[in-house]
């Protein structure tokens, strides 16, 4: 490569000879597919179906690499997550750069690579982009911005107005775990051992529970305040409530001592690998197979149900078997997570 | 928090239905009305409902179990003034927000003083010695549960450009003058399981001589029970005792070591208590040779006199602190109070009362 620079500088961000020299060396070499090779102004895209989805995702997360990921695996996996739940197959992705002139040039390639790596993995290719550089200071390190496109599967019709009394309440694994370990790393608590982020993309345990057509009613990935953000949202003024079962909520034993120790609810915390999936009650045993059939779901379990007294409440039953409401915090208990 | 599968023994469902069980067999409808003084028992009683499982006779009250919510405007107005002065001012995060008189420090930071937020007075330290071309001043707000780290801090030789702004209580004297409240109908007292792993259960015995039933108990499930099951036998044998429900951590005389640091750190004073007024002897401050580590004198503080004990106009914070009425009866709560709007300082802190009750029951628009 004939970039030989420590630094990113302004000029890979502009409109000179190093721009393009940086989209040559850089971005193509890492990103490479028909749409991208061929690039003029836009993206020249051929679908499958004419139901497609749409998400976008900006990334501001700090610090920018954390064990189990860095913001560029989570901005792929940001985007293409929400297609997924969506009940849509992702198949393309922009990415757009903000960077900080004087961000390591190293440090950039190692989150390219993950990026790169990450939309392989699912089959995503990334087809257009941009590229700006800012003077120091006027930007944190790196922000990322995906935006992506995926076919929906005709089998599916989700969403909160699908929601019966009765349904399961399901997630595909271990929660809390991303902003526990975001925490931690950020308030230097120097605890060690067991933390690590769940980013993953979850479009291929998303898919296997499209088979359950109908009886699939709602999904949603619990980032931006977690699971009680995701539970209140379906709750808000809906005629039911949705009871969830402190017991039967899988948290990993480093998420749960973190935050215990720093006084937060690893329910509130985000995650970026996980499905919170609300099915009808008799696919509820299916839905739990077919997660745990796939390498996110080994720890998939049934954490809730949709009841119909009262209306539009989370409750808990608590680890001691006593019942509480869960009342939303007003703010975030941790700022920039993702 | 709302913790999942693996809990551990002390958050065992069936011990602490047993244990709820034996309290209501040992009363048998005998009345009970028990203060606790920590706010983390009023979040664990909340994030568990323990109160579903208490026997309807038996009631547990909040009571000033909040540092946060106790000191006084007049020491925030300090803080202020040497944040103002450019010095680099270190506390609590909840601290950040508290209301003083016009505004908190949280505004104060928003218009450009250096105010940050630290975990414990080492991070404080920590930060004075990065800092060395900078004066810092910790805020030194607390309980004797971060009282004795203050002391082992000032006694560790600290950077020269560092010093405290103290604002710290005593507990035992707190309850002694819930004692002394006209109204007070309290049978005993739940005791602070960190305040008593620090000094002990020997400064609150002598509550037993005027009748009040004693136990220390830690912040699981279980251990709370178990505080109040042997609350209630002494009640059922009117034998008023201190006894231990968390040996794990606290013994009889407390520790020794965290004892004798705050003595060498620190001298009883009079001392303000937001919402509730003087209580004497109630406070700590800096021993007279620790001077240059003390910022009031450090920077020539003017005197805190005729400190107006008052909370924010429209907040019931004082009534709520000394337990004589709940959170949800205070008119502004869930109305004008909220955990982004707090009137008052109880609804700031972790440890307040209020914040609890919004946290784990919200506010109910119907009733």
């Amino acid at each position: 490569m004939s970039i030989s620079t420590k630094q990113v500088k302004l000029g890979h961000g502009g409109g000179g000879r190093m721009a393009i020299q940086f989209l040559d060396e850089v971005i193509r070499p890492r990103f490479s597919n028909t749409a991208l090779d061929s690039l003029d102004d836009a993206a020249l895209l051929k679908l499958e179906s004419d139901r497609i989805a749409m998400s976008s995702d900006s990334m501001i997360v700090k610090p920018v690499e954390f064990a189990g990921g860095n913001i560029g695996k989570l901005a792929i996996c940001g985007t293409a997550n929400d297609l997924a739940v969506s009940g849509a197959r992702p198949r393309f992705l922009s990415m757009a750069l903000i960077i900080e002139e004087g961000l390591d040039f190293a440090l950039l390639e190692r989150l390219l690579d993950s990026a790169a790596e990450t939309a392989s993995s699912i089959g995503v290719s990334i087809v257009c982009g941009d590229t700006k550089v800012v003077p120091r200071g006027e930007v944190d390190g790196i922000f990322f911005n995906t935006t992506g496109i995926g076919e929906l599967d005709p089998r599916l019709s989700l969403g909160i107005g699908r929601i019966r009394t009765g349904d399961a309440v399901l997630s595909s694994g271990t929660l809390g775990d991303h902003g526990a370990t975001i925490m931690v790393a950020r308030e230097s608590l120097g605890i060690t051992g067991g933390l690590s982020s769940d980013c993953a993309p979850v479009a291929e345990l998303c898919s296997r529970l499209y088979e359950l057509g109908n009886d699939l009613h709602f999904m949603r990935d619990p980032t931006r305040g977690g699971l009680i953000a995701v539970a209140s949202e379906i709750v808000h003024q809906q005629k039911f409530s949705i009871r969830l079962f402190a017991k039967h909520i899988p948290l990993k034993g480093a998420t749960r001592a973190a935050c215990e120790l720093v006084g937060v609810d690893p329910l509130s915390l985000a995650c970026e690998g996980r499905v919170i999936t609300v099915v009808a009650a008799d696919a509820a045993e299916s839905a739990l197979e077919l997660m745990r059939a796939d390498p996110l779901g080994a720890e998939a379990a049934i954490i809730g149900e949709v009841i119909e007294n009262p209306a539009g409440r989370l409750l808990l039953q608590t680890s001691i078997g006593t019942e509480r409401v869960i009342i939303q915090a007003d703010e975030d208990p941790l700022p920039r997570i993702c | 928090m709302s913790l999942g599968a693996q809990g551990n023994a002390f958050q065992s469902p069936e011990l602490t239905k047993a244990l709820a069980e034996r309290i209501d067999a040992t009363l048998q409808g005998r009345p009970l009305r028990i203060m606790h003084v920590c706010g983390t028992h009023e979040h664990a009683v909340g994030n568990y409902a323990l109160r579903s499982l208490f026997p309807p006779s038996v009631k547990l009250i909040g009571g000033p179990g909040c540092p946060v919510c106790v000191c006084p405007a007049a020491d925030i107005e300090q803080a202020m003034q040497l944040a103002r002065q450019g010095l680099i001012v270190a506390t609590f995060g909840d601290m950040m927000r508290v209301p003083a008189n016009q505004q908190s420090l949280a505004d104060l930071r928003s218009e450009g003083a250096d105010l940050r937020i630290v975990g414990s007075v080492a991070d404080a330290v920590h930060l004075a010695r990065a800092n060395p071309d900078r004066e810092l001043v910790f805020f030194a707000v607390g309980f004797e549960t971060t009282a004795c780290t203050f002391a082992a801090a000032v006694l560790a030789d600290p950077p020269k450009n560092f010093s405290m702004l103290t604002s710290i209580r005593q507990t035992p004297p707190a309850v002694d003058a819930l004692q002394t409240l006209d109204d007070n109908k309290l049978d005993g007292y739940l005791l602070p399981g960190h305040v008593c792993a620090v000094i002990g259960l020997k400064p609150f015995a002598h509550l037993n001589e005027q009748g009040a039933f004693l136990s220390v108990a830690g912040f699981e499930p279980v251990e709370i029970m178990h505080g109040l099951l042997l609350i209630a036998e002494q009640a059922r044998d009117e034998a008023p005792r201190a006894d231990n429900a968390y040996r794990r951590l606290v013994r009889y005389d407390g520790n020794t070591a965290a004892i004798r640091a705050m003595q060498q750190a620190f001298k009883l004073a009079d001392s303000t208590w937001r919402g509730i007024g003087s209580i004497p002897g109630s406070g700590y401050v800096l021993r007279d040779e620790l001077e240059t580590l003390d910022a009031r004198k450090r920077y020539d503080l003017p005197p805190s006199e005729n400190i107006d004990a008052s909370m924010p106009k429209g907040c019931a914070c004082g009534e709520v602190l000394t337990g004589q009425i709940a959170p949800q009866q205070c008119p502004s709560y869930g109305r004008s109070c909220t955990p982004p709007h707090p009137l008052g300082p109880c609804m700031v802190s972790f440890e307040g009362s209020c914040r609890i009750a919004y946290t784990f029951e919200g506010f109910d628009r119907e009733n």
